[in-house]
């Protein structure tokens, strides 16, 4: 990509320093991506674990297991984190495979408005169980 | 000397690519790599179903019940077993992927030997998840 040759270097000297690339976003999604994926590891654990401890539990008892603090923090974090992970994972695909732009672009405004409304479900549910209604 | 009619030979076509009728030969790599995409979507699925067990919070007991028996049901405890493996196999294989971000572990003896442990840690971390959750109820 470095050329000595200064007549190919397509991009001028303010865009070779954004570093920003074609898509003007740089690193940023896979950076993200990253990110989410690392917070994932210890989360997705303490997911699994809580989970296998709630085997066949009632409403009231996961109830009282949501309202306590740590819980409740841990959870929004786990839901914050896995549907910021999801929509990065599933933009790469709808990219890979949906090539018209119309079509690419109402597949990723469905998929990722699908996402964000789930999460935000997901996490008030989260909140007034917590906070109490 | 020269023909009239040539012979016509089959034009060469794209061959398919994949196994078990395709011209590659089986490989994990690949396979491992279309496997980390299909358990993340799956996943993506499975998030939806946490959602609504959450949401079941907010309604009746008998609401939360009712999700709950889909969940002990076999189709529900099909999908949960699933989503166990996928839940597994996407994290383990995740962080192969992040520690080949550190250009670690990219040589190929090395690639296969992390894919089969991923694949076998997945599976392990699956029976003892449904071990422990049988043995808790």
């Amino acid at each position: 990509m470095v050329s000595h040759h200064p007549q190919k270097r397509l991009a001028g000297p303010l865009a070779r320093a954004r570093g920003l690339g074609s898509a003007k976003h740089g690193l940023q999604h896979w950076w993200t991506q990253r990110v989410s994926a690392v917070a994932l590891v210890p989360l997705t654990l303490w997911f699994v674990y809580s989970v296998v401890h709630l085997t066949g539990a009632d409403q009231a008892r996961v109830h009282a297991w949501l309202s306590r603090p740590a819980t409740a923090i841990l959870m929004s974090l786990f839901i914050v984190a896995t549907f910021y992970h999801l929509a990065l994972g599933v933009q790469v695909v709808i990219e890979d495979y949906v090539h018209r732009e119309g079509v690419k672009l109402t597949t990723m405004l469905l998929v990722k408005g699908l996402i964000v409304l789930t999460a935000a479900a997901a996490l008030f549910a989260v909140l007034r169980v917590a906070v109490g209604s | 000397m020269a023909d009239a009619t040539p012979t016509r030979r089959p034009r060469p076509i794209s061959p398919f690519l994949f196994p078990p009728t395709g011209i590659y030969r089986w490989q994990i790599t690949s396979t491992l790599s279309i496997l980390h995409r299909v358990s993340g979507i799956a996943l993506g699925f499975g998030a939806l179903l946490l959602t609504w067990w959450l949401l079941a919070l907010l309604g009746e007991p008998s609401d939360f019940d009712a999700v709950q028996a889909f969940l002990g049901s076999p189709l529900g405890l099909l999908l949960l077993l699933g989503w166990t493996w996928a839940l597994f196999f996407h994290l383990s294989n995740g962080i192969r992927h992040l520690v080949w971000d550190t250009a670690h572990g990219l040589e190929l003896p090395s690639v296969y030997r992390s894919g089969w442990t991923v694949v076998i840690l997945s599976v392990v971390l699956t029976a003892a998840t449904w071990v422990a959750g049988y043995f808790l109820v």
